[in-house]
Parts: C-alpha cells; sequence; structure tokens
C-alpha cells in the first residue's frame, strides 16, 4: 500500500458518465480516494451511503470524494442512481485495476481492490492512508474526520 | 430511554427493514434501551421525516409509541399516516405538525447522527453497551 509522503501516482478514468478524469485534474484541492471492492455489493452499499451523508462536512475540510472500483462505468452509473448518491465513482476496468494496484490496493486473488481510503493534498502528495483488514471491514467516516484534523491544512 | 437494565446505546434508521426487524427483538431484551437517530436519507429518503416526527412525538411524552409503531408497519409512512399515529397516541396534532418541522428537532436529530459517525458507525442497526 502507498504511504504518506509518497506521490500520489496520477491516473485518468472514466467516470459513471462516461467522461475522463484524471487525479491532477484536483491539483490545487484536496481528494480523498475511496477505493473499495464492487459496486452493488452489501457492504459498498452501506460504506457509500454513510459517507454520502456526511459529504458536506467533508467538503467544508476542502476534501473532495471519489469512488474507484473495477466495475464498468454503466454499473457506477446504476449504482450511484440506486443509493441515491452524488460521489463520482472512477472505472478502473481496463487494465483492470491497474490504478488500485498501483496505489496497492488491489487483491489479486479476488480480481477487486481492498476497501483502502487515500488523502492526497492540493500538490499531488499523499497525506494519509488507510487501509481496511478485510475487504468486508467499513471504515467508519469516524476515521475520515480524526484523519482531516490531524494531518495537512485545511487550506 | 426506556426499559430497564444494562443500558444499551442503539443506532437506528426508521427508514431501514434491517432495524424494524432488529427492534422487536431490541425490546423484549431486559435493558434500558437509548435510541440515537441515525437516517441515512440517501439509502432511506424518508427517513429524515420519521425521525422529525418520532422527536415532535418525544416532545409531547410518546417517543418510543411513535418508533414502536414505525417500525411495525413500514408500509404506512406517508404524511396521513403520521398524522393518525399522532391523533391515535393522543398528540395536540397541530404541535405535532409544528414540531417536527423546527430546526431544533432537524438539529437534534443531526446531533445524533454526528455522534453515531463519530463512534464509527457503519450501518444499521448499530448497538452499543457502555459497561
Amino acid at each position: 500500500m502507498i504511504a504518506a509522503g509518497q506521490p500520489a501516482p496520477d491516473f485518468t478514468l472514466r467516470n459513471q458518465d462516461g467522461e475522463q478524469v484524471s487525479l491532477s485534474d484536483y491539483r490545487g484541492r484536496r481528494v480523498l480516494l475511496v477505493f473499495y471492492p464492487l459496486d452493488f455489493s452489501p457492504v459498498c452499499s452501506d460504506q457509500l451511503s454513510i459517507y454520502q451523508e456526511v459529504k458536506p462536512q467533508i467538503a467544508e475540510k476542502g476534501v473532495e470524494l471519489v469512488g474507484i472500483s473495477v466495475d464498468h462505468g454503466f454499473a457506477h452509473k446504476a449504482f450511484q442512481e440506486k443509493l441515491g448518491i452524488d460521489t463520482p465513482l472512477l472505472a478502473d476496468f481496463e487494465p483492470k485495476g491497474e490504478v488500485a494496484r498501483s496505489y496497492g490496493a488491489y487483491i489479486e486473488q479476488t480480481g477487486h481492490s481492498n476497501r483502502s481510503l487515500v488523502l492526497v493534498d492540493a500538490e499531488g502528495t499523499v497525506e494519509w492512508v488507510y487501509e481496511s483488514p478485510t475487504p468486508l471491514e467499513i471504515p467508519g467516516a469516524n476515521l475520515i474526520f480524526d484523519a482531516l484534523e490531524t494531518v495537512g491544512s485545511d487550506a | 430511554m426506556r426499559g430497564e437494565g444494562e443500558t444499551l446505546i442503539v443506532y437506528a434508521d426508521l427508514g431501514c427493514p434491517h432495524c424494524a426487524a432488529a427492534w422487536l427483538e431490541i425490546c423484549e431484551r431486559r435493558a434500558s434501551v437509548v435510541f440515537r437517530h441515525f437516517p441515512v436519507a440517501s439509502k432511506h429518503p424518508r427517513a429524515p421525516a420519521l425521525h422529525a416526527a418520532a422527536e415532535a412525538a418525544g416532545r409531547q411524552g410518546r417517543f418510543f409509541e411513535m418508533v414502536d409503531s414505525l417500525y411495525a408497519d413500514r408500509g404506512r409512512v406517508d404524511d396521513p399516516h403520521l398524522w393518525e399515529r399522532a391523533e391515535r397516541f393522543g398528540l395536540d396534532l397541530r404541535r405535532f405538525e409544528a414540531d417536527r418541522r423546527t430546526d431544533e428537532v432537524a438539529a437534534r436529530v443531526r446531533r445524533d447522527f454526528e455522534s453515531g459517525i463519530r463512534a464509527g458507525v457503519i450501518g444499521t442497526p448499530a448497538m452499543y453497551s457502555p459497561s
């Protein structure tokens, strides 16, 4: 898993609407990359629903949320609609899991990423990471708030 | 708080079917149940209104009656159904209607929700025994 202080590997992926999104588009802003295993799995649904509820508080800290999984953009779109969320979801679809792999968040045996959080600062450097012990465990939003209080600045 | 015995803090979503199922079992426990609001609006769009209704009923001493009733009959959660419940519980309907729309009630629900986030709640129902 990538570590705090390292440069966040840049990437370009398509979002739920088929638009290309690069990490470098977020330069000048802080972004929290939420790697999660799969659209529509029960655990991922709970995680993204809870994060949606606290998205305004996270935004107040100057941080945007972006979800990433190996699912295709069409699945992301349907998943977003099902959950009623507006967090952008990026498709790490082809080559499958390449971005998750570059962050050390990919699980080869299962073919999807682990549940991992990577906070990237305005200059594109990793500020903080969290990796779940297993994909079945959701990182509580409290971990995000704890991290935002202890690392970096709100600028 | 309702019941007697060890304190059991329950973070629950009034729009959540899992919570409704668990609520029956929770009510049978020998415990002092503390209900904390944890509406996940994106998942259950009606939840914020239901939590506000329970809180407004609570202002007239009928909090747990409203919670029990909302979980017991999940198919009837629109405004007319809330009014019907309010009347059944002998609430002042005009006051119930005013209370459930106040910022104060919304803030109370939000305060519970945020305490749940701080406690690491990641799904409902979530239960904690402080002792």
